[in-house]
């Protein structure tokens, strides 16, 4: 797994409070791994200071799952 | 018996009787305070007053660009705003079928849109944090309405329902979003007032007398307190009895 996806997935289980193995690559973080709306935004913000990329509203709502985020980032990091 | 101490509050209309008080109780009871305001000379002062633990941020809050820099500048002078008053605000009375645009606007812009922004500037912080105070100061009117004040009392009632809407949101964050609503409080506003207009108001007032700013900043100082912690949206009136709410 590629550096981004680790640290991605470090915020995710510290954010979220969930086991590691359920941070999946089709994991969505409100459907399936119990985040709310205010969790999503706070993830996002975790994101951008993290990796030092600004991600903008638009974007941020295409950010479902797991492996939006480390797609997105990927490209812009 | 509210101590404050480690925790930093920017206050907005500082300059202001009602603000320069809210200031002060903060300080007294240990926080570090950002004190904005538009003119500088009495920010100074009144940072001279507190001595440490003061720092003076100016802002024309009718300047969308420079209430979006407030928060940051505030975290800068004191390390972040754990707790922020919204006390800023101007009057632009007329009656509603002679009041103009422009003095709708400008004080919808400064007294609501201003605080919108200052809320939405210092949330990431205190999101982080998990604990932070927002405290809106809004005003009897907003409730009771008041001849002559149609921007105004939308205003102050449009900050009853922005606190309410942003407690929702961020309650499960350790913070707290709430109103001080004012009555006739004694300030150079209501100094004003003719003797006969002075005595047509406190006829309505249960108390028999006007407020002072202290009462106002006690009930500030109240919300800002980690013993408030489970007080959102609400707002707590502090009128003499003019309106029991």
């Amino acid at each position: 797994m590629s550096d981004i996806a680790d640290r991605v997935k470090k915020i995710v289980v510290e954010h979220l409070g969930v086991e590691e193995e359920k941070v999946t690559e089709n994991a969505s973080f409100i459907d399936d791994l119990g985040a709310d709306s205010l969790d999503t935004v706070e993830l996002v913000m975790a994101f951008e200071e993290e990796f030092g990329i600004e991600i903008p509203d638009d974007a941020a709502e295409t950010i479902q799952t797991f492996g939006d985020a480390v797609k997105f980032i990927s490209e812009k990091a | 018996m509210f101590d404050l101490t480690g925790k930093n509050a920017l206050v907005t209309g500082a300059s202001g009787g009602i603000g320069a008080d809210i200031a002060r109780a903060l300080h007294k009871a240990g926080a570090t305070v950002a004190l904005s305001g538009t003119r500088e000379a009495p920010l100074a002062e009144l940072a001279a007053e507190l001595g440490e633990r003061a720092h003076v941020v100016t802002c024309n809050l009718s300047d969308a660009a420079a209430v979006e820099a407030l928060p940051k500048a505030a975290a800068d002078a004191m390390g972040s705003v754990d707790v922020l008053v919204n006390n800023a605000g101007i009057t632009r009375d007329n009656l509603a079928m002679r009041m103009s645009d422009e003095e709708w606007q400008s004080v919808i812009d400064v007294n609501l849109t201003s605080t919108f922004r200052l809320c939405r500037g210092v949330l990431r912080g205190m999101m982080k944090a998990r604990w932070g105070r927002v405290i809106n100061i809004s005003s009897i009117v907003g409730t009771t309405g008041n001849p002559g004040q149609v921007n105004y009392s939308a205003a102050k009632a449009g900050m009853v329902g922005l606190s309410k809407s942003l407690a929702f949101e961020v309650a499960s964050r350790g913070i707290t979003v709430n109103c001080v609503a004012p009555g006739f409080i004694q300030t150079a506003m209501t100094d004003k007032l003719n003797d006969e207009q002075k005595g047509r108001i406190l006829a309505q007032i249960p108390s028999g007398r006007m407020g002072s700013p202290q009462e106002i900043a006690a009930a500030v100082l109240y919300l800002a307190s980690a013993e408030a912690g489970y007080v959102t949206g609400s707002t707590l009136h502090v009128n003499g009895g003019m309106a029991m709410l």
